[in-house]
């Protein structure tokens, strides 16, 4: 009881204290997190999240990621805090950060908010979302719209504009299936792959109405009959030959493009390596389009 | 006792034909329905590649389906036999977790090194699956010393299972990019099944139903007990390492080709028992008949429920299996006997 009075009085004091510069930010679970002051110390438990903040040159201030962020560079000797879905809780509590970035899906926030500790859940799943993510850590880090992340995002769509302008004329309209994992698993329409894709001016062959990442049946694909085939992890898709598959033009011409690990990083994050993965992209089919 | 021998007789007959009655239409049924439907079909002599979508991939996949089912199935009721234990099922010496890890390891040391993606092309995805299936049976016979007690094996099998699991989820979890690929194998599919596959799980199957057949006697002593049947005169111990030998090759040879389909083992000598009492030579024929039967239908569901995408077999299989088990069970408890 005493606890939890004690809580309240300091809530309250800080509440009134910093009552005129209180910085709000609203994340994709709909809580409102409420900061004295920008945060100084992050600890980022998403790579796309972790790539968001270094790319509006924040990177000094986390001081931990997840084992999955491996992008930039400097990120890499940062303490890792476990996994998005199994982090070290123990850990981040250790570093007494100011806030938590995670993915939405992480059971993490319930835990860490209980622990006293801020948490920001945001989860970019397409285009309008890397957005709408890099303008609320633009809020975190109090940078104006114009400097951050307007400035980067503009950067992000041009470049992405001039990836689908360098395409020489054969390339549009040309039919690619993008896999995304043995199963089929495929990147619709929908998904920011498909969205990218759109923006290059080629055409999926997975509608948007499939969902983002269906899991498809194999003859839909030899059906449509794709012109490009693109591959974007490493778990041994290339190795898995479906049958019946060596009738796709792509097939039979050898126009597969299989993205390696590092490629296959900036492709399938949704983040501020968009316009890189759309360079990827483009290249592949400047090289493999008939 | 003696005048329900040729009633048995009929009755097995009975369902063997029905269920081969079930196949040939479900197989019709099969080669008909994918991402678009009876068009294929109808266009097949004119169009090469509604041909080819039913030639290469339907037709296999269906085949792939039964066969795949008879194995899981006939594995199922040597299982149940040999450890005389209504529970067991073809992956209790720990086929599946050695199956899982060995594709698991496949896909994360792929394209780590030129070494290792060298053989990785080589063995494959099916390779790797094989070879972990029966690794792990091997290590469990290993752990329990042989193949001589029972519940030793059993309980061997369960900490092979345990442990390989537990390692292949620690693979999962270090490279999430092979998680959905994982599920989709845990779940079990007929997508990759094309003719080769086909050719080597029937003659997998040729061959064990041939060994389970010729040894079922065994089987029969064993269901009266360890010292009736060492009193009859059977060879046990040979026997019963030939009997495993049969479980591990047949569930390595479906589990390699389709991934880890759920229940079908477990329920098919089940659903046999509950439409006809007899030895275990018709048990494991009738058995792998119905196996197989009920993954073709689970497929054709799998493929048709939500076209284009597909639904994961194993789920449809639980499903369907367990249902109609369920209702077995409680339509006989109801009268009072029991399953």
């Amino acid at each position: 009881m005493d606890k939890w009075l004690l809580c309240g009085f300091l809530w309250t004091i800080s509440a009134l204290s910093n009552h005129a510069q209180a910085l709000q930010v609203t994340d994709d679970r709909g809580v409102t997190v409420t900061f004295v002051q920008s945060p100084q110390r992050i600890i980022s438990l998403l790579p796309s999240l972790t790539e968001s903040v270094c790319a509006m040159d924040q990177c000094q201030r986390l001081v931990g990621v997840d084992r999955y962020s491996n992008y930039p560079a400097s990120v890499r000797h940062l303490p890792v805090l476990g996994g998005g879905l199994d982090p070290n809780i123990e850990g981040i509590v250790a570093l007494k950060p100011d806030v938590v970035l995670l993915a939405t899906s992480s059971r993490a926030s319930q835990r860490l908010e209980s622990l006293g500790i801020k948490v920001v859940a945001l989860e970019p799943r397409n285009h309008t979302d890397v957005r709408r993510v890099l303008k609320k850590i633009g809020l975190l880090f109090e940078i104006p719209e114009a400097q951050g992340a307007d400035r980067l995002w503009r950067i992000i769509d041009t470049s992405v504009s001039a990836a689908a302008q360098s395409l020489p004329a054969k390339v549009r309209g040309v039919r690619v299936y993008f896999e995304v994992n043995r199963g089929p698993y495929a990147a619709g329409e929908s998904s920011f792959i498909g969205e990218t894709l759109t923006r290059l001016g080629v055409k999926n062959i997975v509608p948007a109405a499939l969902g983002p990442f269906p899991r498809l049946n194999p003859e839909f694909v030899v059906r449509a009959n794709p012109d490009v085939i693109m591959v974007g992890s490493r778990s041994m898709q290339s190795m898995a030959a479906y049958p019946g598959w060596s009738s796709i033009k792509a097939v039979r011409e050898q126009r597969i493009c299989v993205f390696g690990i590092d490629e296959s990083d900036v492709v399938v994050r949704p983040g501020p390596r968009m316009a890189e993965a759309a360079r990827i992209m483009a290249k592949c089919l400047e090289d493999k389009a008939p | 006792m003696s005048s329900g021998f040729p009633n048995q007789h009929r009755q097995a007959l009975l369902l063997a034909g029905g269920l081969l009655l079930a196949s040939a239409a479900l197989l019709l049924l099969g080669v008909s329905v994918g991402s678009t439907g009876f068009e294929s079909v109808r266009n097949m002599l004119r169009d090469p590649q509604a041909m080819q979508i039913v030639w290469d991939i339907r037709l296999p996949r269906t085949a792939g389906a039964y066969l795949a089912g008879a194995l899981l199935g006939l594995a199922g009721a040597v299982a149940q036999g040999l450890f005389r234990n209504p529970l067991a099922d073809p992956y209790l010496l720990g086929s599946a977790s050695g199956a899982s890890l060995g594709v698991a390891l496949a896909m994360a040391l792929f394209g780590v090194s030129p070494l290792a993606t060298h053989w990785l092309t080589r063995i494959g995805i099916t390779g790797a699956a094989f070879m972990g299936a029966v690794l792990a049976v091997l290590l469990t016979l290993l752990l329990a010393k042989g193949v001589q007690h029972t519940l030793r094996l059993l309980l061997a099998g369960v900490i092979v299972g345990v442990v390989l699991g537990a390692i292949t989820s620690l693979i999962l979890l270090l490279t999430p990019e092979i998680m959905q690929a994982m599920q989709s194998f845990m779940l079990g599919s007929t997508g990759f099944v094309g003719w080769t596959a086909c050719a080597i799980m029937a003659a997998v199957l040729l061959a064990s139903a041939l060994a389970a057949w010729m040894m079922s006697h065994v089987l029969d002593g064993l269901a009266l007990g360890e010292a009736t049947a060492q009193s009859l005169g059977l060879r046990l111990p040979q026997m019963r390492a030939a009997l495993v030998a049969v479980l591990a090759l047949a569930t390595g040879a479906a589990v390699a080709q389709t991934g880890l389909i759920a229940f079908v083992g477990l329920a098919a000598p089940h659903l046999v028992r509950s439409v006809v009492k007899t030895t275990h030579g018709r048990l494991i024929m009738l058995s792998s008949l119905m196996g197989a039967v009920l993954l073709m239908a689970a497929d054709i569901l799998a493929r048709w429920l939500i076209a284009p995408q597909e639904l994961p077999v194993g789920v449809l299989t639980a499903v369907l299996g367990g249902g109609y088990l369920l209702w077995l069970m409680h339509r006989h408890s109801g009268r009072g006997s029991g399953l």
